[in-house]
């Protein structure tokens, strides 16, 4: 019978492979959600650069006190920079709104910028994605703000943390090519280096791409813990299961 | 007056089988009935369809305690309060959008089961008929449900799906204010697609499942030979290849479950958007009028009839051979010729077309999840075409088809 089974396995196993799309070429970010000394510093790096113009609309800090080890006390002074409430979710720091009598986010921008929450579940191969994004920025003298960015073209968001990385520039297409491949994506040469080493750099993208990862789905943290559990219980089910069937189908033939 | 039937129960289930007969239906459709007993691997998918059913009643009706039917509401009453601030409210959702999957993988399975051991022939035409009416009110409501958390993939899935509708000539556009209650899916939309999804639907499932089985033990069922085992009965009545549904399926059953168990639970703990074909990036961004995705598909389930939808270049008749593609399942009993039901016994001919289907249908499946480059397109086309020429020339292939001789008594594999 087994025999009969394996190939619709393998059928069914085999599905995701299917989708597999196109897009930029984005490098493998590495987050892992259950390092929490990694959440937490996403946590903080996102609130100190990200969060005043990004909400998290879905994220509350009592849950992220909660998830992350943190007490009421470290959350509220470290984590939130906007007076919002403990039970309440994470609202950016600048008004998005645009005409109205403070300036907003969307008057320096041109376009509110995005609620963050669902970012890492809203793109194909979402954490590697923010991984690759906050890796590509390059200054473009082109752009009204200064900056591009080779994972979302034209994107209206500057290099908030070009203090951290430095600035790097875009290897001009031709030359990149020539050097031999082509699924590697664009290379940049650092021009200036910022307060990281590179390394250092990419681990400052690695956590933020944790943390991001963690708020798109926090229950991610429970479910494989419990996943375990549940299949071995069911294992043990079938087991159990199978001995009943075998004794009561010995006298069919 | 009560006691006018007799029973053999005493205490409560007496009493209650003095007035309803509930032990002559625990054995019509349990305890004395009698199924072919060389069942196969392909005759779990049934049950395990059922079992998917409750699942999603059951999940649904508590996922509807805390979803809001609203524009401004759904998509943050299903990724906040349901999937983050209801206690298990996570896995309740998982559960119910990955049982939608499993549910269609069981069905289409179920009935491929049908399309090999020729389930659907006399006497069990009312039975297969049936079950293409549950086919046909799952993926409505499959669609309904896919459009209620108004992510950016309900949005435009519901913008496409329901625009069909306008190729119809004349009343076209009408329809289709009709159906959404505006000019675009919208408030209005949902309210009513979520009285559909949790009122409307899931009484037609389940008044058709009951149908298809009442209709199922009426006349018995097939078996992988295709033999009619109430031909061969003993002194009492019982076929001699039967055996009692309960215990013996019962518990062969269970051994399904638990098998079926690990890998929902798996997909459920370990996989729940399973690659984005469960669950697709796109709908985890809010539904946005003002923006169209870059490619917008539906779940994969859907994609077979899909691809054929976009490989006709007149939307219209698209439209019609799409409608036709599922419509044809209705005729399969009366387009089969041949004179044995099982696949062992048929001959060279029948093997192949049924293989060169199974091939269309998969490719097809595959097809419709792509951005459509004209190659695919040309491929959709020969697969649509190969769908249907499976089916037109049924009546030919299944009649000059050799056959092997059926033996009178099922045989056991395994």
């Amino acid at each position: 019978m087994i025999k009969r089974v394996l190939p619709w396995l393998f059928v069914l196993f085999a599905m995701p492979a299917l989708a597999a799309g196109d897009g930029p070429v984005l490098l493998q970010s590495g987050a892992n959600i259950s390092d929490q000394a990694s959440l937490q510093r996403g946590a903080q790096l996102y609130v100190n650069y990200c969060g005043s113009c990004h909400s998290l609309e879905y994220m509350r800090y009592s849950r992220l006190a909660k998830d992350l080890g943190l007490t009421e006390e470290q959350v509220m002074r470290d984590l939130n920079f906007t007076g919002g409430k403990f039970g309440e979710t994470m609202k950016a720091a600048m008004p998005a709104g645009l005409g109205t009598e403070a300036i907003g986010s969307e008057d320096w921008f041109g376009k509110a910028p995005p609620d963050l929450s669902l970012i890492a579940r809203a793109r194909q191969n979402g954490p590697n994605y923010i991984y690759t994004y906050l890796l590509s920025f390059y200054p473009d003298p082109t752009r009204p703000i200064g900056w591009n960015n080779t994972v979302f073209p034209n994107a209206s968001m500057p290099h908030v943390l070009w203090e951290r990385q430095g600035i790097q520039n875009l290897r001009k297409v031709d030359e990149h090519t020539e050097s031999g491949g082509h699924a590697t994506g664009p290379a940049f040469d650092l021009l200036k280096p910022g307060t990281r080493s590179v390394d250092e750099y990419r681990q400052d993208a690695r956590d933020i791409t944790a943390f991001l990862q963690y708020v798109g789905e926090p229950a991610a943290l429970d479910r494989e813990k419990y996943g375990i559990w549940v299949i071995l219980y069911l294992l043990l089910f079938t087991c159990v299961a199978y001995l009943l069937k075998h004794e009561y189908w010995k006298d069919v033939h | 007056m009560a006691g006018d039937r007799t029973t053999t129960q005493s205490g409560v289930l007496g009493w209650i089988d003095q007035r309803m007969p509930v032990v002559d239906f625990w054995n019509k459709h349990l305890a004395q009935y009698y199924a072919p007993k060389n069942f196969n691997i392909w005759y779990y998918f049934g049950s395990l369809a059922l079992l998917l059913l409750v699942n999603q009643i059951v999940t649904g009706i508590w996922l509807a305690m805390y979803y809001k039917p609203s524009a401004a509401e759904a998509f943050a009453s299903v990724e906040l309060t349901i999937m983050r601030d209801v206690e298990w409210g996570w896995l309740l959702r998982y559960m119910h959008s990955t049982g939608a999957s499993f549910f269609f993988i069981m069905v289409y399975l179920h009935m491929f089961r049908a399309l090999l051991y020729g389930s659907y022939q006399k006497p069990r035409e009312l039975v297969w008929v049936l079950g293409v009416l549950i086919f046909l009110a799952m993926m409505a409501e499959a669609f309904l449900g896919y459009v209620l958390p108004w992510g950016q993939m309900s949005f435009w899935g519901a913008q496409v799906i329901v625009s069909l509708f306008g190729a119809i000539p004349i009343i076209g556009e009408g329809l289709v204010q009709w159906i959404q209650g505006d000019y675009l899916p919208s408030d209005p939309t949902i309210n009513r697609f979520f009285a559909l999804h949790v009122v409307a639907l899931p009484i037609s499932l389940l008044g058709l499942v009951v149908l298809h089985l009442g209709a199922l033990h009426e006349v018995g069922s097939n078996n992988p030979d295709g033999i009619d085992i109430k031909k061969k009965k003993d002194a009492a009545g019982v076929p001699l290849d039967g055996i009692a549904f309960h215990p013996y399926y019962t518990v062969k059953d269970l051994v399904g479950v638990g098998v079926f168990g690990m890998l929902f639970a798996f997909v459920i703990f370990f996989e729940p958007t399973f690659g984005d074909l469960f669950l697709e990036y796109d709908n985890f961004a809010p539904a946005d009028p003002m923006v169209t995705p870059a490619h917008i598909k539906p779940v994969w389930y859907f994609t077979p009839y899909y691809a054929m939808l976009r490989a006709i270049p007149d939307k219209l008749m698209g439209v019609v051979v799409m409608g036709a593609a599922v419509m044809i399942l209705f005729l399969i009993p009366w387009l089969d010729r041949s004179p044995v039901r099982s696949i062992r016994y048929r001959g060279p001919i029948t093997k192949i077309a049924l293989t060169l289907f199974t091939i269309a249908f998969v490719t097809l499946g595959y097809l419709g999840l792509q951005a459509g480059s004209e190659l695919q397109k040309l491929v959709a086309q020969i697969c649509t075409a190969i769908y249907f020429l499976f089916f037109f020339l049924m009546p030919v292939y299944t009649k000059i088809d050799s056959v092997k001789p059926v033996p009178d008594r099922v045989t056991m594999h395994d």
